[in-house]
């Protein structure tokens, strides 16, 4: 949290603008959540004291532009290619504390091989996987995570699995890898999902911290513009149809990641 | 030093090693498996990063990612595998920073064969990935030469941050000859000033080689193409052998330029004028020099393990002012040295009777 602030002696900073964001507007459409993430994601590096030690790895997508975003060391990677970079980030910087951050179709369409690989070989970095279920920057196309009967400008008529195959569900693959430590699914929906993501992605920061393997945070998140929703709608249209279909929860949470205290 | 009998897949990931390489992410492709395999021992030996990758799309985003944060990386690969790194090559060189790669061309197109070829000159020197850019391209013809070109193309790639390639082929890469090895450097300390290591204390640092604003990735693209010039004219190599007095020339880099040389000798032994430019840069390439000795020689010979691809390079340069023939062997066969001397009597005999 920013420190400069000058407060009376007799008084207690209890919110402000986080430090590892900078002060810019975003891009981002009105009502999407990814705004949202990134100050969970700020607020959890602020209150982790990692600012000067944490690498960032930006994605092919809406948040192609996060690092404008965020006040800490960033590159950006080629569409699905985040975690190979993070790999690379990670094991020449084993002191740093190195973060992706993508989306449905960076993650589950062109980059699944890396995301497996990279759980698969318990890398210890930090995934941030924001799934709104539809390819937002380039217009509303299908996402591999796209819910069957779904209407994006790739399915006009609904996406229909027997042409366009099944959304995949990349938390529960993730889950099965030895790699893993810790595999949570999570939404940006209300204030208590939220408060509960941001707590979610604290564990996985300090996941990577303690060294106990590769962790993944999805969060199910709106895409108001492209599902053709207003705001309010597209939140209430996560909680009632995009959590049921893939399922709230921690997947994969080993003993020493249970352990962690997350305050 | 001593020499030591080396193979030359071994003897280039030993040298970089002891060039000071702190990480190298590879994928197994014939016919340079040789060298991931050396380094996944050495490296972690000398306490430096060695992984294998999932792929060459990952090995060369592994690649991306740690030379970001300023440390000396490589990989190496061939033909197919290239195909696949071209992406990654591109945002490397998108935004300049220093990265090696080694390529031992086999034959193509497609899975091919694994013989040695040199069908990769394209690809290399002018289709190295999406965008305007050019890699400096090194083109050893020895063990000895792979193992000091290592030095040199590290060096290369950080002076001017940009991405260096070796252009070997599979013979390079297999054969065993005597050689030298360099001494023993460690890795470097520091890291650069724009390399991405943790913003303490300091404004944050970002390597992209995103431009939304096209007014903007021009001026990108102009500052790069101006980088491009300065290396086109400082950083140009190649060897020269008997060209004082040359009638006919031979152009040809790699193990063909050696095979040439062969071809040189015998020629002139029977008393033809015959000289040889062998080029150590593929770009950038030798065509001021070529366009000199154009002025000279009554023709030129281009020998290739491919159907014509740095022959265009060599006509571009000479621009017409000496007749240009070719001779070149495809599919992962090395041409002999009859056969490329009876091309060269068939230049000799046809441009006698032009003068």
């Amino acid at each position: 949290m920013n420190t400069q602030t000058n407060i009376p002696e007799d008084m207690e900073l209890v919110y402000g603008f986080p430090e590892a964001l900078t002060e810019v507007s975003t891009h981002y459409c009105p009502g999407c959540t990814h705004g949202v993430v990134h100050r969970l994601v700020a607020e959890v590096i602020d209150e982790l004291g990692i600012r000067g030690t944490t690498i960032g790895v930006a994605p092919v997508g809406c948040a192609v532009l996060a690092y404008n975003y965020f006040n800490v060391d960033f590159v950006e990677a080629a569409h699905g290619r985040a975690p190979a970079m993070a790999t690379g980030l990670k094991r020449v910087n084993p002191d740093k504390v190195v973060f992706t951050y993508q989306g449905d179709g960076d993650l589950a369409a062109i980059g699944t091989a890396e995301i497996i690989h990279a759980a698969t070989r318990g890398e210890l970095i930090t995934t941030v996987f924001i799934n709104n279920a539809i390819y937002g920057m380039t217009g509303g196309q299908m996402a591999p995570t796209t819910l069957p009967g779904m209407i994006t400008t790739s399915t006009p008529t609904g996406r229909d699995p027997i042409l366009a195959g099944y959304p995949v569900k990349m938390t529960e693959l993730l889950a099965q890898i030895a790699g893993s430590a810790y595999i949570t699914r999570q939404m940006a929906a209300d204030v208590p999902s939220i408060l509960k993501a941001k707590r979610a992605i604290k564990r996985a920061f300090l996941t990577q911290m303690h060294g106990l393997g590769f962790a993944c945070v999805e969060v199910l998140s709106t895409c108001p513009t492209n599902w053709n929703m207003d705001p309010w709608k597209a939140m209430e249209w996560v909680k009632e149809t995009l959590a049921p279909a893939y399922p709230l929860g921690d997947y994969k949470m080993t003993d020493e990641v249970k352990a962690l205290e997350v305050r | 030093m001593v020499k030591e009998l080396l193979k030359g897949n071994v003897a280039f990931a030993e040298a970089a090693l002891r060039y000071g390489l702190e990480a190298y992410f590879g994928y197994p492709i014939t016919p340079q498996s040789e060298a991931l395999e050396h380094l996944s021992g050495r490296m972690l030996e000398e306490g430096r990063v060695f992984l294998q990758a999932e792929s060459e799309l990952g090995a060369i985003n592994m690649v991306y990612g740690a030379a970001c944060s300023g440390v000396r990386v490589m990989t190496s690969t061939s033909g197919p595998g290239f195909s696949l790194m071209e992406e990654g090559l591109s945002y490397i060189a998108g935004s300049e920073i220093p990265v090696v790669v080694v390529n031992m061309m086999r034959g193509g197109p497609g899975l091919g064969n694994i013989q040695p070829s040199q069908g990769d000159y394209f690809l290399m020197t002018k289709t190295a990935g999406h965008g305007d850019f050019r890699p400096i391209v090194l083109a050893p013809a020895s063990v000895q030469e792979i193992i000091d070109m290592m030095g040199l193309a590290f060096d290369l790639a950080e002076k001017y941050r940009t991405l260096v390639l070796i252009a070997g082929d599979g013979a390079i890469g297999q054969m065993m000859e005597s050689a030298e090895l360099p001494p023993m450097q460690p890795v470097r300390k520091e890291r650069p000033a724009w390399a991405v290591t943790g913003a303490q204390d300091r404004d944050m640092n970002l390597i992209t080689s995103l431009y939304l604003n096209p007014d903007r990735l021009e001026e990108v693209n102009w500052r790069l193409q101006a980088k491009l010039a300065v290396i086109r004219e400082n950083e140009v190599r190649c060897k020269e052998y008997e060209t004082a007095d040359a009638d006919l020339l031979l152009v040809a880099y790699g193990t063909v330029g050696r095979i040439c040389l062969s071809v040189m000798r015998e020629a002139r032994a029977q008393g033809l004028k015959v000289g040889l430019l062998r080029p150590q840069t593929l770009w950038p390439f030798p065509e001021k020099r070529l366009l000199e000795l154009a002025g000279q020689v009554r023709g030129m010979l281009v020998v290739e393990m491919s159907a014509g691809q740095m022959l265009e390079d060599v006509e571009r340069a000479v621009r017409g002012k000496t007749p240009v023939q070719f001779y070149g062997r495809l599919g992962g066969i090395v041409p002999l040295v009859d056969e490329v001397a009876a091309a060269l009597r068939k230049l000799d005999e046809e441009t006698s009777q032009e003068k």
